[in-house]
């Protein structure tokens, strides 16, 4: 045990992130999970790439490595199977983890190494200015689909059970109880668990495209989960009834668990090696 | 252990990197540097380390940055292509100093080019590759038992000043069989990275520069917690947005390489007398001497010159090696790239010429020499 604040690094303050931004409340439920697991981060390795999301590891009083865009789990797989006592999670966005390193998840996905990765999907590049991603829904605008999107939009989670990750979940900014108990859930499991976090970029996709606040954003997360919703019948409608929709309909909470492998291949191999 | 063996160079490179204490290989299949993968599979395992194959030569080098990280002697083995796709992960290694070694076992390109066939055309690469002013270590060793050697010593060197080395050497030499006797280095004499004096916990000046200007950085996992990145940053390891520091960290990074050349002297072949300069590295070396012989038997005073450093440019070697020099000629298996810093020291005192030696054998290259002896300094 420990204390949020505790994990923080008083130095790095302010934060870079934008008002309104869901990052925050996420990194909050990250920080509140670890306070709770660990009396340190002495031996927790916070990995990540480029990219709004990708910056919130500097602010956590951990080892914290701010690598190359896309490539944040090729590193943290080097870093779990030269040290497998490390917990090591991983930091990335949508553009970061779907796009450049698409690939780099489907394998991390497939070789089921021990690492938590944590997806901060906001539709949009947000530390470029607001261009598609690759999670952006159709007819969405952005600042490079400037007459809307006419690419359907991956669901990163579906990617993720398919390439073989043995946790997968969908979290958002706008539950932060549920978000820690998938956290927690994610970090319990020893193969590869996959976070999709539902999180709003209120500069850029709310702007461009017209949505409100920050918080009729965050709101509007309730809308996608059908038990939420029935308890939201006050809840902002911040796109009219046949406007295009502000996000796919996507599920949430715990999606696929996988039995636990026996055993990482490393430690078979070296046994294997050595006859 | 010391035993005469019939043995590959690529062989050669990954037993020379278990001997310097490598124990993490991450790679992907590329010819004509695979066996090198192929060997790390096999032996790694059997000495306590970890052999995985990545998805893409981009995911192999942050897999070793990430080892490395995490305190491991790591390396990777590639060929041109892959080659292209490490730069920005050398780039990023040479930022956030984290040692590795890369082998480039280097083939003929551009782009899939002529997969098995020789070539030096990576030297720029090797130097340039990679955006921004890159302070880069490459190594060009010239037999098989020199691959071993420069092997050990790539690590040595990547350990002592936080840095990634190439090792450049071409797809005959990977792939040649020499019998070698390969001598297990002294253990108390290999090099391991600067880390912190301070005590462990929230480490404040993770960045801070030892006497040989290199950074002195823990290993994740020892009880120091602290950030890395690829942002300029300052003595903390923080992001900063000062020029001023930005280019004070980038003239140390550059700084704390003054003294490689030092530290690998060049061969040098009937030069004492020479008014032909002929500078060659890598397999070249073993060419040229042949080349000198012959000039040297119709009367040329030529020798040789073989750095086994290339970057950074060993410019007191060159200097040296072409005091009494009339003509320097580069013979390369390229179309001049290492001519290039070599005209750039001559500084117009003396006529440089390149021979590009792809496709041509010992007489053309005696016939260019002298040629270029006889047009550009009167030597017969």
């Amino acid at each position: 045990m420990s204390t949020q604040k505790e994990l923080l690094r008083d130095e790095m303050m302010p934060h870079m992130l934008c008002p309104g931004c869901g990052h925050g409340i996420v990194m909050g439920a990250l920080l509140r999970v670890l306070a709770k697991r660990f009396e340190n981060l002495d031996n927790v390795v916070l990995v990540a790439g480029i990219g709004c999301s990708s910056r919130i590891v500097g602010y956590i009083d951990g080892c914290t490595v701010h690598t190359t865009h896309g490539r944040a789990l090729t590193f943290a797989t080097g870093i779990k199977l030269a040290r497998p006592e490390l917990t090591v999670i991983v930091v990335t966005g949508d553009g970061d983890g779907l796009s450049i390193g698409g690939n780099h998840l489907l394998h991390a996905a497939r070789r089921n190494v021990g690492l938590t990765c944590i997806l901060f999907n906001n539709e949009t590049y947000g530390m470029t200015g607001g261009q598609l991603a690759p999670t952006t829904v159709l007819n969405a605008y952005s600042s490079t689909s400037p007459y809307g999107n006419t690419e359907p939009a991956f669901d990163a989670a579906e990617l993720a059970i398919a390439a073989g990750a043995t946790f997968v979940a969908r979290g958002q900014a706008f539950r932060t109880d549920a978000l820690e108990d998938l956290l927690d859930q994610a970090l319990d499991n020893d193969g590869f668990s996959f976070l999709d976090v539902m999180t709003d970029c209120t500069e850029y996709f709310v702007r461009k495209n017209a949505l409100g606040h920050g918080s009729d954003m965050l709101f509007s997360q309730g809308l996608v989960d059908q038990d939420i919703q029935a308890d939201l019948a006050a809840s902002p409608s911040i796109r009219p009834a046949d406007g295009w929709p502000i996000r796919d309909l996507l599920k949430t909470g715990v999606l696929h668990q996988a039995p636990r492998l026996p055993e990482r291949p490393a430690g078979a191999l070296a046994r294997r090696a050595a006859r | 252990m010391v035993e005469r063996r019939l043995i590959q160079g690529d062989e050669a490179c990954a037993q020379g990197a278990i001997a310097a204490g490598c124990r993490f290989f991450g790679g992907y299949p590329i010819s004509p540097s695979s066996e090198i993968a192929e060997y790390m599979a096999r032996e790694l395992p059997r000495h306590g380390g970890v052999f995985i194959q990545m998805e893409d030569e981009l995911a192999s080098l942050g897999s070793v940055l990430g080892a490395s990280l995490a305190g491991s002697k790591a390396m990777t083995a590639t060929s041109g292509p892959g080659f292209t796709l490490m730069q920005e992960h050398l780039g990023y290694a040479t930022l956030a100093e984290i040692p590795c070694v890369v082998a480039d076992v280097m083939r003929l390109g551009p782009s899939t080019g002529l997969p098995t066939s020789p070539s030096q055309g990576d030297v720029m690469q090797a130097k340039w590759g990679s955006h921004g002013d890159r302070s880069a270590v490459a190594l060009a060793p010239g037999t098989v038992k020199e691959i071993y050697d420069l092997t050990i010593r790539a690590f040595d060197v990547a350990e002592r000043l936080r840095t990634p080395v190439t090792l450049l050497f071409d797809e005959t030499m990977g792939h040649m069989r020499e019998g070698v006797t390969l001598s297990q280095p002294d253990p108390s004499s290999l090099w391991h990275r600067p880390v912190p004096q301070h005590a462990p916990g929230h480490l404040l000046e993770a960045f801070v520069p030892n006497d040989e200007h290199v950074a002195q950085v823990p290993d994740f996992g020892r009880g120091y917690r602290f950030h890395v990145t690829g942002l300029m940053h300052d003595e903390r390891g923080y992001p900063t947005g000062d020029g001023a520091v930005a280019a004070a960290l980038l003239e140390r990074l550059e700084r704390k390489l003054a003294p490689v050349e030092d530290w690998f002297p060049p061969e040098e072949y009937r030069l004492d007398d020479a008014d032909v300069v002929i500078v060659a590295y890598g397999i070249m070396g073993r060419v040229v001497k042949q080349v000198v012989d012959q000039l040297r038997a119709k009367g040329t005073r030529a020798g040789m010159y073989r750095p086994t450093v290339l970057w950074p440019f060993p410019a007191r070697q060159v200097k040296k090696a072409t005091e009494q020099a009339q003509v320097v000629v580069v013979a390369e298996m390229n179309a001049g790239q290492w001519a290039i810093p070599v005209e750039v020291a001559m500084e117009g005192r003396i006529p440089t010429v390149k021979i590009n030696s792809l496709r041509i054998g010992v007489d053309e290259i005696c016939e260019q020499v002298a040629t270029a002896a006889f047009l550009h300094a009167g030597v017969a």
